[in-house]
């Protein structure tokens, strides 16, 4: 997948969680969790659907380098199938 | 220690561990207990007056324990701030001073909407300090439930962020005339103040408010079955159920590492996160991070947290994430490890056992009873799945309630529901301004929990589930009425019910049974765009995880939707009484 296509895929997968949230509002650079109101359950639900959608296993030991939403697409570029 | 082998297996406590826990013989302890000798623990001002400030902060710095850590604070990033107790007794001071200086007077609500900041810490005790009444928000709250507990408990002064001024606040502000100043924390906003240059130039003495024992400290919100939440008044003289629970059921001593992952936006984050670690001189850990296993691990072993109180909900989620993410860390400092929030299953308790080398110890209580009410001991052997038994001071029995007549019921392993005597310092002084609600909680002698339990033969008590249809997730109890309530109000929306569905990992989920109005279609759009309108309204906390669609929903012949319905046939359980059943789903 090309950058902007992952962006949007990305977007989806979000709006899925947290519908209310325009993606133009908000801060990419800052705390994914805050700017989307997503809690711990609702960020493990994203998690395991981005794994699915982009076929890559995303380990624990990753979700630090998925604090934001530039940080969690820079990851996808990197890993997504 | 013994190993666990399965639930039906008691974990046994060493004489070792016993001996060196700060309450050794449990039954020694209920007997011989009184609540006026738990209070010897404390200072108190002269006079007979009583601050929980006081006694969390200022009795220590006068003790000379100045130079000690009292808050360890953690931020996102992962930087350390820490705060001594003679430090935070200046920053509450000032801030109590920046309450004066702007008109806050004894027996005024500050209300505070913040993630796990200093701020919020400081806040909370400088109020207490000026003698107003503090109510913390949790911030994950929507507009809708934080205006609702404003309007309730007339909020006179909110601190908070300006992100969450406005995005959550200034839409409401015109609703809340009686909320006059509004302190922001990080910047400007319009119409707030913004706290740190008034901290500044604060006094940092500060003469503590002559509170007396049973004057309004705390007003914490629950959830009610119908109607509004319901605003729980707690008081000072409370402060003697924080200090002692938290010695006898938490094993809390002066000088340990302690760390309570709850928010204080809950009580448990208030009574334990605030008040408890402070009365009994710990060091206590924030961290202002959400969960995250490798993070939460990399706490437990670096800051070599001794007492770790937690939640079922976060336990599983530990579980989830597997050992291989634990094995990189050690935890020889930690002691002694308890949970609250939901009843925890034996497969948390006994993973612990495995994972850590020590169970957790399970407790129960309610933001009603304000402190621990039945607990596991550090000196007492863990029935994994009990919530344990009743703390000293405290009678619990299993009633049944029949009319205006309570029986109590002794035989073994009989549902019934929970209830406590009355008169333990943390027991809530009332609803405020629901008499009627408050006083239908009290029957025949007993407080009523609401919670259906039994009690085995060896006095332990086993939680079997609400009486009403309250909703627990995460640990957090959520009204259906007030979640139904928000989705109402979408156009599209012609009758709705909120249950709670089993979850492994949460406990409960939020889920809305949704009937459409005429010229509305069910489509996937059309629940993204409920949910995030529930979102919008309510915030993750509260909002349903899951909606589904329906034609009708089951209602009685008075029109009223049967939740209890829904769930037994989304659990495949056995109908019920189903005799005023008019109208039935489809």
């Amino acid at each position: 997948m090309t950058q902007p296509d992952l962006r949007d895929a990305l977007i989806i997968q979000l709006g899925r969680i947290a519908p209310e949230i325009e993606i133009d509002t908000i801060d990419t650079a800052a705390d994914l969790r805050d700017e989307f109101d997503i809690d711990s359950m609702d960020f493990l639900k994203l998690i395991t659907a981005l794994a699915d959608e982009f076929a890559c296993p995303i380990p624990e030991a990753d979700y630090d380098q998925m604090r934001s939403f530039d940080e969690m697409l820079a990851y996808l570029k990197v890993h997504a199938k | 220690m013994s190993k666990a082998f399965g639930s039906k297996e008691v974990i046994r406590k060493t004489a070792e561990v016993r001996d060196a826990s700060n309450m050794r013989d449990y039954q020694q302890s209920y007997d011989s207990f009184s609540w006026q000798e738990a209070e010897t623990l404390l200072a108190g001002l002269p006079g007979g007056h009583l601050n929980i400030a006081h006694e969390a902060i200022d009795r220590h710095v006068i003790a000379g324990h100045a130079e000690q850590i009292a808050l360890r604070w953690i931020a996102k990033s992962g930087e350390r701030t820490d705060f001594t107790y003679g430090e935070l007794s200046r920053l509450t001071n000032r801030f109590a001073n920046v309450l004066r200086s702007n008109g806050l007077t004894k027996g005024d609500r500050v209300y505070a909407l913040l993630g796990r900041v200093p701020e919020l810490y400081i806040a909370a005790l400088g109020s207490l300090k000026a003698g107003c009444v503090f109510c913390p928000l949790f911030s994950a709250f929507g507009p809708e439930p934080i205006k609702a507990r404003m309007e309730i408990g007339t909020a006179n002064a909110l601190v908070t962020s300006t992100r969450l001024y406005s995005r959550k606040v200034a839409g409401i502000r015109p609703a809340l005339p009686a909320l006059k100043t509004v302190f922001t924390i990080d910047g400007d906003a319009p119409d707030t103040l913004a706290l740190q240059p008034l901290m500044n130039v604060a006094s940092d003495q500060f003469k503590m408010a002559k509170t007396d024992p049973e004057e309004t400290a705390l007003l914490h919100f629950t959830s009610g079955t119908t109607g509004k939440p319901k605003g729980v008044v707690h008081v000072h003289q409370a402060v003697v159920a924080h200090t002692e629970t938290g010695r006898i059921a938490l094993d809390l001593r002066a000088g340990d590492i302690y760390w309570c992952t709850a928010d204080p936006g809950w009580v448990t984050g208030t009574s334990y996160g605030i008040i408890a670690p402070f009365t009994n001189r710990c060091t206590m850990i924030v961290d202002e991070a959400e969960f995250d296993a490798a993070r939460w691990y990399d706490i437990l072993s670096s800051e070599g947290v001794n007492v770790w109180y937690t939640a079922p909900t976060a336990i599983r989620m530990l579980m989830k994430a597997g050992t291989k993410v634990m094995e990189p860390y050690h935890f020889p400092a930690l002691r002694f490890m308890a949970s609250v929030g939901e009843p925890l299953n034996p497969e948390a308790v006994i993973w612990g056992q495995n994972a850590f080398g020590k169970p957790f110890h399970d407790n129960w209580w309610q933001t009603e009873t304000g402190g621990i009410m039945i607990a596991n001991y550090a000196a007492v052997d863990v029935k994994p799945g009990s919530m344990g038994k009743p703390l000293p001071g405290i009678t619990a029995g299993i009633v049944e309630v029949e009319g205006d007549a309570v029986t109590e019921l002794t035989t073994p392993m009989t549902i019934g529901e929970l209830a406590l005597r009355p008169g333990w310092p943390s027991m809530m002084r009332g609803y405020l301004n629901e008499q009627a609600r408050y006083d239908k909680c009290f029957k025949g002698g007993w407080y009523l929990s609401g919670d259906l339990a039994m009690r085995d033969a060896d006095g332990y008590f086993w939680f079997v589930g609400r009486a009403d249809d309250l909703i627990k997730s995460a640990g957090h109890l959520i009204g259906p009425f007030e979640v139904e309530s928000a989705l109402m109000e979408h156009d599209a929306v012609a009758e709705v019910a909120v249950i709670g569905l089993p979850d492994e990992t949460a406990g409960e989920l939020v889920k809305a049974y949704v009937a459409l109005k005429p010229g509305h279609i069910a489509s996937e759009d059309l629940r993204l765009d409920l949910l995030g309108h529930a979102r919008k309204r309510l915030g993750p906390a509260v909002a349903p995880k899951i909606i589904a669609f329906r034609q009708n929903l089951p209602k009685t012949r008075s029109g009223k939707i049967m939740r209890r319905l829904l769930k037994a046939r989304e659990l495949g359980l056995p109908a019920g009484d189903i005799s005023t059943l008019e109208s039935d789903e489809t």
